[in-house]
C-alpha cells in the first residue's frame, strides 16, 4: 500500500518542483481531407479537426483534477500541410488559406498551438512543398496558433541544400513580416534533420504519414524535479549521480504514461508515445541550466558543459525507457535559450556562445532553440547555421533542429521579450564571415556512408 | 473499488478529522486507511478512501473537499491512487 512519504514526495514534486504534464498532443491525420478544391479541402480539414478534438481540452482538465497533476497544454498536430494542399493549392495564397483554417480550428477547440504547417523535403521538393515553404512568412504572420516545421535532411537521404538555402531566406522573411512583434513568427518555425513523426512538443510537432488516423502523444517535463533530486547527490561520484537522474526520470515518465493511457481511454483514441523531455520554462526552478549548475558547472557554457549534458541526456533516456514501453518523440533535455532563465543568465554573463550551444546540440535532444540573433544577419549566414546543425543530425543519426529568431531592428546585447512560455532573450552575436559561396552551390549533400545498412 | 488518496495539510486545530470524516460519510465515501502526524504544530493526514459508492462525480467531491479545507484553514487534496502507484511501484 502507498505510504505517507510517497504521497508527500509526489505532491512536493508537483507543488514545489514544477512537475507537470507539459502537453497532451492529439495527432490527427488529414490525408482524407485532400481535395482538388481549396474551399472543400478547408472545410474538410476544419470538420475533421473540430470533430476529432472536440473533447480534448475538457478531458485534459478532467485528468488534471482527478490526479492532481497540472496538464499545462492541450495541442494538436496534423499531417504535413504540403501533402494535404498539394492537390488544390496553386499559389502561396492558397496555402495561407489552409493555415487560416488550421488557426480557426485550433481556436474552436481551445488548443493553444496546432503543429503541422510543414513540408518534408529531406531529399527533394515537390511544387507543393516549395509553395508551402514560400508561404510560411505570410502564414505565420496572419495566424496566431499555427506552428510550422520543415524537415530538410536525414541520415538516410542526406541534406537538401536547396531547401536549406531557401529556408535561410524564409526565416529572415518571417522575421521581417512579424517585426512589430519582435519577429515572433520565427518562434513558431523549426527546421529539422531527422524529424520524428510522433513529437508532441511545439513548434516542431506534426502528425507523420506513418501514423494512425488519430493518436495521443504526451510530453512530460520536470527539470525542477531532477535538480532537486541532484541536490541530494552533491559531491558524490558519477555512478551515484547517474542513478539519481535515472530514478527521477523513471518517476516522471510513469506519470506521463498514466496520463497518456487515461487520455487515450477517455477520448477513445489510441495511445502513441510518451516523450520524456526536460523542457524548461522561464519560471524559477524549471530550468535545465540549473541542473547543469547542480552537476558542478558555474554556468552552462563552461568547459565540461557538453560532457555534463551528454550524461544528463543519456540518463534521462535510460530512466524513461524503463518506465514506458513506448517512449518516443524527442525524449531528452531541451536547451532553448529564451525559455530558460539559467541559460539567459549564462549568455548575459558571457559564458554561453552560439558556438558552444552548437557543440551542446551534438548531445542534447534537439538543437539550436529559441536563440535571438541580430536582425541584419544575412539569409546566407542563417542557411550556413542551419546546414551545420543539419550535418550534426545527419552524421550522428539524431534529431537536430534550428529555431533562430533574427530580431529585426535589434543588435547584440539588446533584450527581446516574447512573453509567456517563450520568455525573453538577449540577442547573441553571430560569426559574420561569409559562407555564401558554399550555401549557393545548390543540390544536396549525399547521405553518409553509415546510412547504408541494408 | 475506486481508491482515492486524500491529503490534509495545515495548522492544527480542533475538529479537522471530524469535519473531513463527516463530509466523507455524508457522501458515501468509505475510509480504508488513515495515517496522521503533527510536525511542529502542523497537521499532516493521509487517507485512503473508496469513492465507488459516492453518488457525486469525482470533480465535485474534490472541489467540495477543497472548499471545506478553505473553511477550516487547511489544504485538502483528493487524487486518484493510480498516480502514486505508477510513480512508486514497478
Amino acid at each position: 500500500m502507498i505510504n505517507f512519504n510517497e504521497v508527500m514526495e509526489t505532491n512536493a514534486m508537483i507543488e514545489k518542483e514544477n512537475l507537470d504534464v507539459r502537453t497532451i498532443t492529439l495527432g490527427i491525420s488529414l490525408l482524407d481531407c485532400i481535395d482538388s478544391n481549396t474551399e472543400v479541402c478547408s472545410r474538410k480539414i476544419y470538420d475533421k479537426i473540430t470533430g476529432t478534438a472536440e473533447r480534448l481540452v475538457s478531458t485534459g482538465a478532467e485528468i488534471e483534477k482527478e490526479f492532481g497533476i497540472p496538464v499545462v497544454n492541450k495541442r494538436i498536430s496534423v499531417t504535413p500541410a504540403a501533402l494535404i494542399g498539394g492537390a488544390c493549392c496553386r499559389q502561396t495564397e492558397d496555402f495561407v488559406r489552409l493555415a487560416e483554417t488550421l488557426d480557426r480550428a485550433a481556436k474552436a477547440v481551445g488548443v493553444n498551438f496546432i503543429g503541422g504547417y510543414s513540408a518534408l523535403v529531406s531529399k527533394g521538393m515537390t511544387q507543393a512543398d516549395r509553395l508551402l515553404m514560400e508561404s510560411i512568412p505570410e502564414a505565420l504572420a496572419v495566424t496566431e496558433r499555427v506552428c510550422s516545421s520543415v524537415n530538410v535532411g536525414s541520415t538516410r537521404t542526406g541534406i537538401n541544400m536547396d531547401a536549406v538555402r531557401l529556408m535561410g531566406g524564409i526565416v529572415r522573411q518571417t522575421a521581417e513580416r512579424t517585426k512589430e512583434a519582435d519577429s515572433l513568427g520565427c518562434a513558431k518555425l523549426v527546421i529539422f534533420c531527422n524529424a520524428p513523426d510522433d513529437n508532441p512538443f511545439m513548434a516542431g510537432a506534426f502528425h507523420g504519414i506513418t501514423e494512425a488516423d488519430a493518436i495521443i502523444n504526451v510530453g512530460v517535463s520536470g527539470p525542477g524535479v531532477v535538480k532537486k533530486a541532484l541536490e541530494e547527490a552533491r559531491g558524490k561520484d558519477f555512478e551515484t549521480l547517474c542513478e539519481t537522474i535515472k530514478k527521477t526520470a523513471f518517476k516522471i515518465t510513469r506519470v506521463g504514461q498514466l496520463v497518456a493511457k487515461e487520455a487515450s481511454k477517455r477520448l477513445k483514441i489510441p495511445f502513441g508515445i510518451v516523450d520524456l523531455s526536460l523542457a524548461p520554462t522561464p519560471a524559477v526552478g524549471d530550468s535545465v541550466a540549473e541542473i547543469l549548475q547542480e552537476l558542478g558547472l558555474e554556468y552552462p557554457g563552461a568547459p565540461g558543459t557538453t560532457a555534463a549534458l551528454a550524461l544528463l541526456n543519456d540518463q534521462v533516456k535510460k530512466g524513461g525507457v524503463m518506465a514506458s514501453s513506448y517512449v518516443g518523440g524527442l525524449s531528452g533535455a531541451f536547451i532553448p535559450v529564451s525559455e530558460d532563465q539559467g541559460m539567459i543568465d549564462a549568455v548575459q554573463a558571457g559564458c554561453l556562445t552560439l558556438e558552444k550551444l552548437e557543440a551542446m546540440t551534438c548531445v542534447c535532444s534537439v538543437g539550436l532553440d529559441m536563440i535571438a540573433i541580430p536582425g541584419d544577419v544575412s539569409p546566407a549566414t542563417i542557411s550556413g547555421i542551419i546546414a551545420d546543425e543539419m550535418a550534426i543530425g545527419m552524421i550522428n543519426q539524431k534529431t537536430t533542429a534550428v529555431r533562430l529568431i533574427p530580431v529585426i531592428g535589434k543588435g547584440v546585447g539588446d533584450i527581446v521579450e516574447f512573453g509567456g512560455l517563450l520568455g525573453y532573450a538577449p540577442v547573441m552575436p553571430v560569426n559574420r564571415f561569409s559562407c555564401e559561396a558554399f550555401v549557393n552551390r545548390g543540390g544536396r549533400i549525399p547521405a553518409p556512408i553509415h546510412s547504408f545498412k541494408n | 473499488m475506486n481508491r482515492t488518496i486524500i491529503t490534509v495539510v495545515g495548522k492544527d486545530r480542533v475538529g479537522i478529522i471530524a469535519k473531513v470524516c463527516t463530509y466523507l460519510a455524508e457522501n458515501s465515501i468509505n475510509i480504508l486507511d488513515i495515517s496522521q502526524t503533527i510536525v511542529s504544530g502542523y497537521f499532516n493526514m493521509m487517507m485512503i478512501v473508496d469513492t465507488a459508492q459516492a453518488p457525486k462525480e469525482f470533480g465535485a467531491v474534490s472541489g467540495e473537499l477543497e472548499k471545506l479545507g478553505g473553511e477550516i484553514g487547511v489544504i485538502i487534496k483528493a487524487q486518484r491512487e493510480d498516480i502514486f502507484d505508477m510513480m512508486h511501484r514497478i
